[in-house]
């Protein structure tokens, strides 16, 4: 292993039959870097990190983490891991789970038990120590793995999908002790659906999508790397020919309300099944960006798209430039815009981008 | 931390994991009582109205009791836990997968020898003397290491669902207490029947424990300690071998 790196894979590939579920992947992950690793539904995230940690067997490639090869005893001995569903033993009680994954890791007891009573009220479960698991709710639980995860004091910590499907206040209970450890020094990777969780936690995320890497960069690179395109969404009093706004100044697409709905439903089809924004948003209208590469709306989308309408997206690189234009326009033709929202490229534009380029390739 | 995870660190893993296993899936009211009940009231059922001395059915009953036991939970533990996502979890623990097979036949092999405790005091209650305790006790011991390995080995396909793996075990434990001597001793049996009798490996343990309790083994001790010996080492390889190669499949 090369000095400061956590985690080095090198041409990482399972097969599973016929399927490549992830496909010759290389990436590093820095000593105390929290890596985020993202990818729609079925892209390979979880099968990777389950190679990582030792449950399943590579087919070719290798990996290692802290040093050791990924499954080894030692690099296990080492790490600390939240699965995606919840395993602890529900007929135990959650100060038992935790004992248990001491004895597991051959926590020395006295550390164990002082560990453990510090971490179960860090994340809200001391009163509820000596209850089985089984009576936990679904947050409880997860906040319980987390624990278990870190009764070792792992070096680095896998985390998979730690807040999905869970309360705002579990969810936001499981991030500040991720900010916390990532203060301590731990190397995390966490992987997620949820885009702003990645933004706000992630030193440096990856995109994975078909088994394949699709970007490897900072949250803030990866959101312009499709350019500095600012998203506008507006809506106006009266419908509007959007060939006529598309003609504005500073305008280098337009969306019209029909294909903001349809380029919704097809993202959410294709590349974001299950993605939600934290509180349970979902993927809402006028919330999801629309920028495809070629900066050309798909055609089963431009197909059969009327050509006026009182609800727009546009994309610019010019924001000034189409703001004022709009101002005009508006004036000019005796308008009221009723809204007017502004907002630069995000993480999750990079991700729909990345994703549906490499589904298109495919 | 002392982490070596030589022979000596997997072992007492190994334990952790058992006492998980006994608390989690063994010490339930139900299971005990059916452990003890149902091998007494086969037994019963096979011996009331036959003119049976007491040293004759001890053994067998000491036999069926240590074989449903040390057999009755094993078959299940590995499928459950597949199934609760906690094998995953145990997997990710710097375990061997050999350890953990160990620690579930270590918490199978305590259940059955505690267990059969109970046939053996009521025994010596009853006034049964044993001529040889040290081999006596090394054959209980033996015979439940080897009886929990075979429970294990019932659960290597990759079947998840614990009815469908208790239908596997069940299968072969039912025919085995009746081709292995219990009932009726070795020496009564035609030549087929004691064939069969010898691919049992309760066989050889009813068959010490008529030898310890009634002074009356059909084979040489030697012979049925070895083979015993032999069956166990055997369903420990096998186990550990086929989990390591059905276990991708598993979870």
């Amino acid at each position: 292993m090369r000095n400061g790196l956590a985690i080095e894979v090198k041409g990482l590939t399972k097969r599973y039959g016929e399927i490549l579920a992830v496909d010759h992947i290389s990436f590093e992950v820095k000593k105390g870097e929290l890596f985020g690793f993202l990818g729609p539904n079925g892209a390979g995230k979880t099968t990777t990190i389950r190679m990582l940690i030792g449950v399943i067997k590579e087919d070719d490639g290798e990996a290692s983490v802290m040093g050791y090869p990924a499954g080894s005893l030692r690099a296990k001995q080492l790490s600390g891991v939240v699965p995606e569903m919840a395993n602890a033993y529900i007929d135990l009680s959650g100060w038992d789970n935790l004992m248990l994954m001491a004895e597991l890791y051959r926590t020395p007891s006295t550390d164990a038990k002082e560990r453990a009573k510090a971490l179960l009220r860090e994340l809200g479960l001391y009163e509820k120590k000596d209850s089985k698991t089984s009576t936990y709710s679904m947050g409880m639980r997860k906040r319980l793995l987390l624990a278990m995860a870190l009764i070792n004091d792992p070096q680095i910590l896998f985390l998979d999908e730690p807040t999905s499907g869970l309360d705002v206040q579990s969810a936001r209970a499981i991030r500040a002790m991720l900010r916390n450890l990532r203060k301590e020094g731990k190397t995390i990777m966490l992987t997620t659906h949820n885009m702003d969780e990645a933004a706000e936690l992630a030193d440096r995320v990856a995109i994975i999508n078909h088994g394949k890497l699709a970007a490897v960069d900072t949250p803030d690179n990866l959101s312009i790397t499709g350019g500095r395109v600012y998203l506008i969404d507006l809506s106006f009093d009266k419908p509007v020919r959007s060939e006529v706004l598309a003609k504005l100044p500073g305008v280098s697409r337009l969306e019209t309300a029909q294909a903001i709905e349809a380029a919704d439903r097809l993202r959410a089809q294709m590349a974001m099944a299950g993605v939600s924004r934290p509180g349970g948003m979902g993927v809402g209208k006028g919330q999801v960006p629309a920028q495809p590469a070629d900066g050309q709306l798909p055609t089963d989308i431009s197909k059969g798209e009327k050509p006026e309408g009182n609800r727009f997206r546009l994309y610019t690189e010019d924001t000034t430039q189409l703001v004022n234009a709009l101002v005009d326009f508006s004036r000019t033709n005796s308008l009221a815009m009723n809204i007017l929202n502004v907002r630069p490229p995000s993480l999750e534009d990079a991700f729909v981008r990345l994703t549906e380029e490499k589904s298109r390739e495919k | 931390m002392k982490s070596d995870f030589g022979i000596i660190d997997q072992t007492i893993r190994a334990l952790t994991i058992a006492r998980k296993s006994i608390r989690i899936f063994y010490v339930k009211g139900p299971v005990i009582i059916f452990g003890l009940l149902f091998p007494i009231f086969l037994f019963l059922s096979f011996t009331i109205g036959r003119n049976m001395t007491l040293d004759f059915m001890l053994p067998g009953f000491l036999g069926m009791i240590l074989f449903f036991t040390a057999t009755s939970i094993s078959p299940v533990v590995v499928p459950w836990e597949a199934q609760a996502r906690t094998l995953e979890r145990l997997m990710s623990c710097p375990v061997r997968l050999e350890t953990i097979i160990i620690g579930d036949v270590f918490a199978s092999f305590a259940f059955g020898t505690a267990i059969s405790l109970v046939p053996i005091i009521i025994g010596f209650a009853l006034g049964i003397t044993v001529s040889s305790p040290v081999l006596f006790a090394f054959a209980v011991i033996l015979a439940a290491l080897c009886f929990a390995s075979l429970g294990n080995v019932f659960s290597i396909p990759p079947i998840n669902i614990p009815a469908t793996v208790n239908m596997i075990a069940a299968a072969v434990r039912f025919p085995v207490i009746f081709i292995s001597g219990i009932f009726i001793p070795l020496d009564q049996l035609p030549r087929w029947g004691q064939a069969i009798a010898y691919i049992s490996p309760l066989t050889y343990f009813t068959d010490i424990a008529r030898s310890c309790i009634q002074g009356r083994g059909h084979l040489p001790l030697a012979i049925d300690f070895t083979v015993l010996i032999a069956f166990t080492a055997l369903f420990l390889v096998v186990a550990m071998k086929m989990h390591r190669r059905t276990m991708p499949r598993r979870i």
